[in-house]
């Protein structure tokens, strides 16, 4: 095995490569005997602290499920609102009208500049001031806004690329026939840019899922993430519950991901799409990081 | 409607100067950890590749909040961690960046990975033929131009950082996110112009960063 680095090893390399393995486990090894050897100095690596998450149910059923139930309800109702939305914005960005395109640009810019948890606090004092919201409901909903505000104009900076990525024959084609420019958007563009951004989207939705814990940390909505705080007020066990709620992040991002990446190599291989993938990261390198930019063409 | 601002109840200058200064420290050790772990992915030893691999993977679908509360929480508060801080003011501070160089990292990495991959195999080839090692290929041929190649998205995670500082505040790091959820509290009747400020103080912030780092890309990318 070969690559741009390094040839394949011969007896000298080899033996240097054990060398440089056994320094690494060494330094490894140092630093887990630390974590682990401070850990059990607090109690944190006693059987019951963490036997609770294998022997008593009622911390899924109480805590840790709802939870989930919570994160996956807030982001899916903001990524249903957020799609035609953003979608909307895209198309708004490539009108042909200057009072269409610069409005919509702007809005676009300026909320991909905030952060999504001052969109957050904004929406929630909204909701307190001009509206009759019940307490209760208050954090999902200024959540909700916060993550459609900004994740509407993340996903219109998508839609402008994977409309972007279609040949430019298409218009032409399309024009050529006699079609309106609303028949080219609807019946031409956007279906073959939907495929072409499909696994942009995916990953868009692991950013919106990481993001409600914002909501849970600062304005008490009660998922995943702000379990942590009864579980171990329960069981003393702040650690361990960290870990496990972390865990069950990176289980379901993880399959999200891996959903995103099937359906990118599908759309690949499938001869009925243009083949163009959007990279997840056009607008956002919070979830795709920026993986895909600059990949050897 | 602006005399918040002028009331000198409140150091808006002073919140965004932690945020700027969240950012470059964060900025600056990310780098180096997301260099590092770079480097690890692409090496030679098995074993390193795949704790580069893990790492990325696992930190990566972790939300930022869960690391930050993690900091917060874990390292400090129940193992004592304090990493040299004095006060909670300066320990909260350390943690926030400890958080943020630990997450950033990875997109760093994965920026970096990529722009490995646009330096031809053929320079690799020659170097070693020169009788280079694996790592001065790697530190005087293929990362410099790996660099010059990833500008943009590094100025893209740079910008994302800069937001990502907001989280912060859900561990009492007196940030600007932090200042204007106090402010929203206090001064209800001005929510929009509170609100305005903060917002414009972001776009200050991240736009000519853009800006400047996109001509910089622009001036450094190898033509080829």
């Amino acid at each position: 095995m070969s690559s741009v680095l390094y040839d394949t090893p011969g007896p000298k390399a080899r033996a240097r490569n054990w060398i440089y393995t056994a320094v690494f486990l060494v330094v490894v090894g140092l630093i887990l005997w630390w974590v682990l050897g401070t850990m059990a100095d607090k109690g944190q690596l006693d059987a019951d602290k963490w036997s609770p998450f294998v022997t008593d149910s009622q911390v899924w059923t109480t805590f840790l499920l709802p939870g989930l139930g919570e994160t996956l309800k807030a982001g899916l109702i903001a990524m249903v609102i957020a799609l035609p939305l953003g979608a909307l914005l895209g198309i708004g960005r490539l009108s042909d009208h200057r009072w269409v395109r610069i409005p919509v640009g702007t809005w676009v810019e300026f909320f991909r500049a905030i952060p999504v948890l001052m969109l957050m606090l904004f929406g929630s004092a909204l909701y307190v001031r001009f509206s009759t919201v019940s307490s209760e409901l208050r954090p999902l909903y200024a959540v909700v806004t916060g993550l459609v505000l900004y994740n509407s104009a993340v996903i219109a900076e998508i839609v402008v690329a994977g409309i972007q990525s279609l040949p430019r024959g298409q218009t032409d084609a399309a024009k050529a026939i006699g079609m309106r420019k609303g028949q080219i958007m609807a019946n031409v563009l956007i279906p073959q840019a939907v495929t072409a951004m499909l696994p942009a989207l995916v990953s868009q939705l692991v950013v919106i899922l990481k993001d409600t814990a914002i909501g849970g940390a600062v304005l008490g909505l009660a998922e995943l993430l702000s379990m942590n705080r009864q579980i171990s007020a329960n069981y003393s066990n702040t650690i361990p519950t960290l870990v496990v709620i972390a865990l069950i992040y990176i289980v379901v991002n993880f399959m999200l991901t891996t959903f995103a990446s099937w359906i990118e190599g599908r759309l690949r291989k499938s001869k009925k799409g243009t083949g163009a993938v959007v990279a997840g990261d056009v607008a956002e390198v919070d979830a795709g990081g920026a993986a895909g930019v600059g990949e050897a063409p | 409607m602006f005399d918040f601002l002028t009331s000198g109840q409140y150091d808006v200058l002073g919140a965004f100067w932690v945020t700027v200064q969240l950012t470059l420290y964060s900025a600056v050790g990310s780098l180096v950890w997301g260099t590092v772990l770079a480097g690890m992915r692409v090496s030679p030893v098995p074993v390193m590749r795949a704790f580069g691999t893990a790492y990325v993977d696992i930190v990566r679908n972790i939300p930022l909040t869960v690391i930050i509360i993690g900091c917060s929480l874990g390292l400090n508060q129940t193992l004592g961690v304090t990493l040299g801080g004095g006060t909670f003011k300066e320990i909260g501070f350390r943690l926030a960046v400890l958080g943020f160089i630990a997450y950033t990292g990875t997109f760093v990495c994965e920026a970096l990975r990529s722009g490995i991959n646009t330096v031809p195999v053929g320079q690799a080839e020659a170097a070693r033929a020169l009788g280079l090692s694996f790592f001065q290929v790697l530190t005087m041929i293929v990362l410099p131009q790996a660099f010059r190649a990833v500008v943009a998205p590094l100025t893209n995670v740079l910008i994302a950082l800069t937001k990502n500082t907001t989280v912060a505040a859900a561990i009492g790091v007196a940030e600007a996110a932090l200042l204007m959820k106090e402010m929203i509290e206090n001064e209800p009747q001005a929510l929009f112009a509170v609100f305005g400020v903060f917002a414009l103080g972001f776009v200050v912030l991240t736009l000519p960063t853009g800006l400047l780092l996109g001509w910089v890309a622009k001036r450094v990318a190898v033509k080829r």
